[in-house]
Formats: C-alpha cells, structure tokens, sequence
C-alpha cells in the first residue's frame, strides 16, 4: 500500500490580507503564487503544472495560466469545493509521480469579503440544471442550514451538546490570539459560544466560520528538487479523496466522506490517527470539525463531542492540537474554501515554523483534511498526510 | 414559510410526471422494478442498481422527521428538514403549520402541497 514514489510541498504561503477591496481575484492569485515561489526558492519558469479550483476565474485554469503567462506540461482544475487544494496537492504527487510535471503550483484566492457575498445565508445559487437543485433550492437550503440539520442529527444520535461543540471553537480562539493577521484574536469561553445568536439551529453565529478576502499557494516538487533547495523536506505519504451525497435517499448525515478518504490515506502511510502529532481539520462550523474527527479514527464514532471538550483541541494542553493558526473560525476562509490553509498550517508545523505558542514540539507527522460542498447533501473529502523527513 | 411563497422549482423531461402529479395533489415516488426499491430525489436511472427499469408509483405521504433547522436568519424564519418517508428514501422538505420549538427527530408528519410562486404546488409536510 505504501507509495511507490513520492513528491514534497517545499513551498507554503498565506496572504496577509483579510480584506482587499484595491485588488482583482486574478491579482490576488498571482500574489500568492509569488510567495509560495519565494517561500520555495523557485521561479515562474520552474513552474511546469498548474492546480486551481471554482474560485479561479474563467473556465478551468486557461485564464489564470493566461494571466501568469505560464508554460506548462501539466493542468488540473477538479473542483469539490474548499478541499480541492488538499485534493491538488494529491494529483500534483500522483502527475510528479507520472513524470507529467517537476513543479506543481496550486493557487487560491477569492474576495467575498469585499464583494459582500453573504453565501451561509442567501440560498445558494447553484446551477438550476444540477439534478439535485429541483429537489432542494425551493425550500431555502443554505449553507447554515443544511450545517444545523448535522449538527441537530448528530445530537439526536449521539447526545453531542452545544457546549461539546463550543470547544471547538473556544481551541481556534486560544490559537488564533498568537496570530496577529487572524480576523477573531479575541479568545472566548464556552459560554460566550452558546450565548451567541443562533443562526439555524442548533448552531450559533459562533458555531460559524468567518468570511474573508485572501488566498494561498503550496508548490509541490519532485524528490530530486526537493532535495535542491534550502527548505525543510515535507513528505507527502498519504493521501485519500472521496464524494459522498444523499444516497439515493439512505441519506445519514452524521458522516462524512472524511471516513473513506481519511481510511485511503491512514493505508497508504501506514500509520493511525494515534500517530498523528498535529491535525488541520476544515472547520466551516464546528459541527464538521466533530465529524472529521470522528470519521478519520481520532476517537470512537458518536464520541467526538467529548473528545473535543475541557481544550483537548488546544496546542500545548490537548492530545490532538489542531488548526493553530486560528483556523477558519477564527482567522479567515479566503473565497469560502478553507483547504488551502489547512495545508499551509500543517506545513508550517512540520517546518517547525508555526508561532512559537502554538508550535507542536517534535511534530514530524501531521494530517490535514478538507470537506468541500455541504455535509448534509453531497460533499467531497479530501485528507493529506505529511511527514518531515 | 406559509405566507410567502417559494419559487417553482424547474422541471425537465426526467421529472415532469412529478410536477404534474403535484398539480394533480398527487405525491409519487420512482421506484425501480428490477431491484424493488424506491429511491429519492426521482432519477430515469435506479441509483442503487443502475437499471433503466423504474416507473412512479402513488406514496403516502407519510413519514417522521430524520433532521430539521430552524433558519433564523430570513425575512420570515423557516424550518428545513430531511424526512423519512414511509416507503423508505428521506427527502428534503420544510416543516410547515408548526410551532418550530415543538418539533422533534422522530416525530410523524404528513406531506401537504402548498402553491409555489408559480408553476406547480411543493412537497411540504406538516405534524400528523
Ligand atoms: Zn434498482
């Protein structure tokens, strides 16, 4: 099971930016490429495969690569929402891997921020000849909806609480206190999360992720130029992808694709989640955090409520330490797709370059899962393991 | 939910019998006959053994709540739910003519067809 060959991430970058009404999606795309190069120590020209997503501009990745102006041998635009950057970094191994391309350059950025998109509240608008749509727009399905039918099953079945479910989000805030470009720095108790307005029900405002400008980058490279440059060597040695939806009506929205592709990956690492020293783990609302734990083996199913309760989430107090730059309910979700930084928080902690107060000591094996879409209708998974070599 | 009106979903050659029954104050449901089972949302093709062979047949229209959530923020504040149809598959909804802070998983219900903006009435349910 174990991989045959593998690639590296050897460059990682965030931007800073929160807000950014002076500048275009395509602007924000190439910044980030810039800085995932630098971060690398590469350039344009080494770029030879490109991965971008639904917040790319235009049709698939011709108008980003147009814009760059870059030469490549290699492009992939899959797109399952926010965890397709962690499903690229897989692709770009498996193209590495296939002799398709050297240098992978994965973009994300978006602006709903500025561009006043409310997307959790107004219904969605998808696409009416999605075959699905009939059967749902007309009854109002939102993003905060279709979260708090989850999250009400998931209490239904399990007994999960809304205080179990605070704590979640009480551990991004301890960590996103350290980091001075997180949008929420202030931290906050069980309380202040179940006082909170609640949106729809049984999940609060702050039960929910914020909405922010900005993007990422991650370059992932062959063995050969990984070991060329002067950055810290970031094995990829798993990685698992998968969809899941209605059913054909056997609906059970208290799992998440998250146990088929975290399954995939834990088999093609050959190690367990009690391996794992630090998680990225997608974090919409707090109810998905619940379900990815409980899907990729890091506690019993139905037993995540209290395995993330008394800050069991927190790095230097907690067994599992996760999303320590604040995650996306509390630093940013650029264009609404958190994937991308999930990766780049964990890539930071392999490096050992995560703020000091957060940083996970020794962390040589890390895991970052991404859900794209909705978890109460149809979602995909994406779960990336990383090793510092 | 029940004062303003929903917008009519769009409908295409796959499931226009659906819309028609519901004009019709008819609730069907497709169900395949080379494997026996009915599925949900309506599909030509049975997603369970990918046979042509599926047909409608008449549904009761009743079922009991699987999950729901009261949507706060909205003009007028409405209840989105998945209910399990007696027959079997579990197809969004909205729970309507209810007291939102009374209702319950696993509590029974029972379709109505209220008119949409235009077009044919929707699928809602409301306590048994
Ligand atoms: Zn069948």
């Amino acid at each position: 099971m174990t991989r045959k060959a593998s690639a590296y991430i050897a460059g990682a970058f965030e931007h800073p930016t929160r807000k950014a009404p002076d500048k275009s999606v395509a602007q924000l795309h190439a910044e980030v490429a810039i800085g995932a190069l630098e971060d690398a120590g590469l350039t344009k020209h080494d770029v030879d495969g490109y991965f971008c997503a639904g917040d790319a501009p235009g049709t698939g990745p011709l108008s980003m690569v147009d814009y760059m102006n870059l030469r490549l041998r290699h492009v992939d635009s899959t797109n399952i929402g926010g965890s397709s950057y962690l499903l690229h970094v897989a692709h770009a191994a498996e193209a590495i891997a296939a002799g398709k391309c050297d240098v992978a350059l994965i973009t994300l950025a978006g602006r709903p921020r500025s561009q006043g998109a409310e997307r959790g509240i107004a219904p969605r608008r998808d696409n009416p000849v999605q075959p699905d749509f009939e059967w749902e727009h007309a009854f109002g399905l939102t993003t905060l909806n279709t979260y708090g039918m989850c999250a009400m099953r998931h209490m239904y079945e399990f007994g999960t609480t809304s205080e179990q479910l605070a704590w979640i989000k009480v551990a991004a805030s301890h960590h996103a206190q350290h980091n001075p470009n997180a949008m929420l720095r202030n931290v906050v108790t069980v309380e202040d999360v179940i006082n909170s307005p609640m949106v729809a029900d049984p999940l609060h405002r702050l039960d929910s992720c914020v909405v922010s400008d900005g993007g990422g980058a991650l370059i992932v490279v062959k063995p050969e130029i990984a070991r060329s440059l002067k950055r810290p060597l970031i094995k990829i040695i798993g990685t698992g992808e998968a969809v899941r939806g209605q059913l054909g009506g056997a609906v059970d929205i208290t799992t998440s694709a998250a146990v088929w592709s975290g399954a995939t990956a834990f088999a093609e690492a050959g190690v367990t989640a009690a391996d794992i020293k630090y998680a990225s783990i997608y974090d919409s609302f707090t109810i998905t955090v619940l379900m990815q734990i409980e899907d990729l083996g890091f506690c019993e199913k139905g037993r995540g409520g209290e395995f993330v309760s008394g800050g069991n989430l927190i790095a230097g107090v907690g067994r599992l330490p996760f999303n320590t730059d604040g995650g996306g309910l509390c630093n940013n979700h650029p264009a609404n797709r958190g994937g991308m930084t999930k990766a780049i928080e964990a890539v930071r902690q392999l490096r050992g370059e995560a703020h000091p107060a957060v940083q996970v000591k020794n962390c040589a094996l890390a895991l970052a899962n991404g859900i794209g879409g909705q978890l109460g209708t149809r979602h995909g998974s994406a779960t990336l393991i990383l090793e510092r070599e | 939910m029940s004062e303003t009106k929903n917008p009519a979903p769009p409908t295409n050659p796959e499931t226009e019998m659906f819309w028609k029954a519901a004009s019709e104050g008819r609730f069907i449901l497709r169900k395949c006959t080379a494997c026996g089972k009915p599925h949900w949302y309506p599909r030509a093709i049975c997603p369970f053994c990918f046979s042509d062979k599926t047909e409608w047949q008449d549904a009761s229209g009743r079922g009991t709540i699987y999950s729901y959530s009261v949507t706060r923020r909205a003009a007028e504040p409405y209840v989105i739910a998945y209910v399990t149809l007696e027959e079997g598959p579990t197809m969004m909804t909205n729970i309507v003519d209810c007291d939102s802070k009374k209702l319950a998983i696993g509590q029974k219900v029972r379709l109505v067809f209220k008119p949409a903006a235009a077009g044919p009435p929707l699928p809602y349910f409301r306590p048994a």
